[in-house]
């Protein structure tokens, strides 16, 4: 099988064409449940914020646009990176083998969990938990395997001397960068977060908003970023979906959704928020 | 004259959808153009929109209607429609905005604050950040202060360190809203000084100056926004009620 | 261990009519039989088995036996081992319970068997073609240790996502600075499927590699069988800078003298005085009667 198409790469460049398009998308677990007919292109280095209330279907979108679960409508294509053997050619997401969706996730792709714990490995240490994608990867050097480990330990501002203990003796501070840290490891070009900042106080928050700002615009990495939290979207989005009972309501550049909102339910999300 | 941004029968509505659906009518029917060299100060009483112009064709307001063209990287580009990464290209090579207040971003270092544009339009380090640290000892910000984060420093100071960001790199078209809003003499004269620097290196600069003082020092045209139903005159010139364009010298 | 004891054919007892033949039934027999070829067939793929209660505990060996059960044949002369010694309580019980279900002979010498079953151990004497080498194996699912969901680890063998095996070997090297997993050191079976070897000292895994014997493993608690056919490639995990390594001892065996073989460590009284010996007897006991004979 063949998912991929050929495409006439050599007339385009890699900045001016889009990373992922999704058309129509959609999954319902009941009416209004879900997210339905959701579509747009995302362009490499760009990064998109989904909000919405709770049960508006960001975290279904989500699951469906890293091809965690089918949906009942809907395609994604998703432009393979010039490293792989099928260089800048485009994948249909859904009829891809399951091997090609996971090889996907573990190399091109990243997903940062809200919760800490569903996306590290708690019983190994910090540095087998960034190894893991290079060994998945073939990296069968410890030497190497060691000094990634280091290396994005002190990118991501924890302490190297730790790379030997585990998670969960880590803050739920630290987890999250180690987190963040393991899915930067294999160089991927397109990164989801679910609430990233969600479990966090709010001191910890600022130090991991400002890592995450730093280390996209570095690494030059397209992230949809799904968010409840207006303050980190305006942070790190370059633009805004904002969902209401699985329909997306408007889309927009982050500053004009939050500035001069159109639709009544965003104009009432934004209001909502207080200001300190 | 070369123009490099060009505005034609643009308008600005504001639903308020949680109260009653009120619809106000901002902007109506604006229509001008800047070249490059030529300073245009926004004329009017306060809520007349001028800060609501400069969002607008900052892309920060959505548009009701007309068009914003500006010259982007040698073409014309329409700005009203464009996708949210085109007008983040524009905004990030074309299109500076200099407003009085600065948005904080926690923990990042003053000096890095201020490098950030010219960061991402692909300066070297060193570069950007001798550019940096001239701007800064320019607008009188101590040297202590550069590598804190401008969180906790003064309105003065904060508002300072946003205008060094602003004219961190050449812009060829620059939005002012108030940049010398409430600064003491000195300082007000070092940021005249920067925008007549940038108008002879050529950028179109569009901006809002409350003191008589500063709208000569950059010596400008004017647009009048005085809206219609408040200027009888205008209201007589009836449905075609552009504001009115005055040269001075 | 009882190495001075000649080592001798055992007299063919008379099969006990009362069951059939080597206990299970035969379609039972026959099950497993297809379930062994289709082991064959995917080297190292486990394949589920419909296991059946034997007349002792799980753990003691019920995976092995039923294999060795539905592969027996009259003709067949068996052989079991228990840490490489053939006169322990399980090797013993073993090797009487297929006398007397299947009358077949038995015997401690490793060349004359055509069927071994082993816990822990694969003999020092190397395999010969006609023969079968049956393990216990108590865990057969190598990603266990950090994936818990059944439905995942299948799904991580059947799309070759083997990262995990890594981290396992990884977290060793950063905690003892080597490669300390010692048993059940995991293995890969012609390039394809990562197979625990059963718990062995990872000092027999080269044995496995590229063996004439055909190998054979069953799990009773899991139900799991799976198969190493004759000289297929068989590769330990390791690291570049991390090789493979197996155990070496600085002492000789206290009985044989032997060097190369795998060493137990014996206390022999009370303020702790060591000895080792040779781990299988058959190869030590052949060792001390040729010498004997030199003499």
């Amino acid at each position: 099988m063949n998912a991929a198409q050929q495409i006439d790469r050599d007339a385009v460049s890699d900045r001016t064409q889009p990373l992922l398009k999704v058309r129509g998308l959609t999954k319902l677990y009941g009416p209004e449940k879900g997210c339905q007919d959701v579509s747009f292109e995302l362009y490499p280095g760009e990064v998109l914020g989904i909000v919405g209330e709770s049960g508006s279907g960001k975290s279904t979108l989500l699951s469906l646009l890293s091809g965690r679960c089918p949906p009942d409508r809907g395609v994604i294509d998703y432009r393979l990176a010039d490293t792989h053997k099928n260089a800048g050619q485009w994948l249909d997401l859904y009829s891809a083998s399951e091997a090609e969706r996971r090889t996907l996730l573990r190399t091109e792709w990243g997903f940062v969990e809200q919760n800490p714990r569903d996306g590290l490995r708690m019983g190994v240490s910090a540095g087998a938990n960034i190894g893991e994608r290079l060994m998945a990867q073939g990296v069968r050097n410890y030497q190497a395997l060691r000094a990634a480990g280091l290396d994005w330990l002190n990118q991501v501002e924890i302490d190297p001397a730790r790379i030997d203990d585990l998670p969960r003796t880590f803050s739920g501070g630290m987890q999250q960068r180690l987190q963040i840290a393991r899915n930067l490891v294999s160089g991927p070009r397109l990164v989801f977060m679910d609430e990233p900042t969600g479990g966090l106080d709010v001191s910890v928050q600022a130090r991991l908003l400002d890592l995450m700002r730093g280390l996209v615009r570095e690494l030059d990495l397209a992230v949809v970023i799904v968010t409840h939290d207006l303050a980190v979207a305006r942070l790190l989005a370059d633009r805004l979906m904002v969902m209401r009972r699985s329909h997306v309501v408007e889309t927009g550049l982050t500053d004009q959704i939050l500035d001069d909102p159109q639709h009544p339910y965003s104009q009432l999300l934004v209001s909502s928020v207080l200001q300190p | 004259m070369n123009t490099l941004i060009e505005v034609r029968d643009l308008s600005k509505t504001f639903s308020l959808h949680q109260q009653n659906g009120v619809v106000l009518n901002v902007l109506r029917g604006l229509n001008f153009s800047v070249s490059g060299g030529e300073c245009l100060v926004l004329h009017g009483h306060s809520g007349a929109g001028k800060s609501t112009l400069l969002r607008t064709l900052y892309g920060n307001y959505l548009p009701a209607g007309g068009s914003i063209r500006v010259q982007h990287q040698g073409e014309w580009l329409e700005l009203v429609g464009a996708a949210p990464r085109e007008v983040l290209q524009v905004r990030q090579q074309t299109l500076g905005y200099v407003s009085q207040f600065l948005r904080v971003i926690p923990r990042v270092a003053t000096v890095e604050v201020v490098m950030e544009p010219a960061l991402a339009r692909g300066w070297k380090r060193e570069d950007a950040q001798a550019r940096a640290e001239h701007l800064l000892a320019r607008l009188n910000i101590p040297q202590r202060l550069w590598q804190l984060a401008p969180g906790t420093f003064s309105g003065g100071e904060q508002q300072r360190v946003n205008i060094a960001r602003g004219f961190m790199v050449p812009w060829p078209v620059m939005l002012l809203d108030e940049p010398t809003a409430s600064l003491d003499d000195g300082n007000r004269q070092v940021v005249l000084e920067l925008i007549n620097e940038a108008k002879s290196a050529g950028a179109a600069v569009i901006g809002i100056f409350h003191d008589r003082l500063a709208r000569e020092a950059v010596s400008a045209r004017h647009l009048d926004m005085t809206p219609p139903d408040l200027d009888p005159q205008a209201s007589m010139a009836s449905m075609a009620s552009s504001p009115k364009e005055t040269e001075q010298c | 261990m009882n190495a001075a004891t000649p080592p001798r054919l055992q007299p063919q007892a008379p099969r006990d009519e009362a069951y059939n033949f080597a206990y299970l039934d035969e379609q039972t027999k026959r099950m497993i039989r297809r379930g062994l070829l289709k082991a064959v067939a995917i080297p190292g793929y486990q394949v589920p088995f419909g296991g059946r209660e034997m007349p002792l505990p799980y753990g003691w060996g019920t995976g092995g036996m039923q294999l060795t059960a539905a592969i027996l044949g009259a003709e067949d002369v068996l052989k079991v081992i228990d840490q490489g010694a053939d006169d322990t309580t399980n090797a013993v019980s073993i090797r009487r319970f297929f006398a007397r279900t299947a009358g077949v002979a038995t015997t401690e010498r490793t060349p004359e068997a055509t069927i071994i079953q082993t816990r822990h151990r694969i003999p020092e004497t190397p395999l010969h073609a006609d023969q079968i080498m049956v393990y216990q194996v108590p865990i057969p699912e190598p990603l266990r240790f950090i994936e818990p969901s059944e439905t995942e680890t299948r799904t991580m063998h059947a799309l070759n996502d083997y990262g995990v095996m890594h981290v396992k070997l990884y977290e060793d090297i950063a905690t003892f600075g080597h490669i300390a997993t010692a048993y059940a050191y995991p293995v890969t079976v012609d390039e394809r499927y990562v197979m625990d070897p059963s718990p062995i000292p990872k000092f027999d895994n080269p044995k496995l590699d590229m063996s004439p014997a055909l190998m054979l493993f069953g799990a009773g608690r899991e139900k799991r069988l799976y198969a190493v056919p004759p000289f297929t490639r068989v590769t330990s995990l390791d690291f570049e800078d991390h090789p493979f390594e197996v155990q070496k001892w600085e002492h000789n065996c206290a009985i044989c003298g032997s060097h190369e073989s795998f060493l137990d460590e014996l206390i022999l009284d009370d303020q702790g005085t060591q000895s080792f010996v040779c781990s299988d007897t058959d190869y030590c006991a052949q060792r001390v009667s040729q010498g004997r004979a030199a003499q």
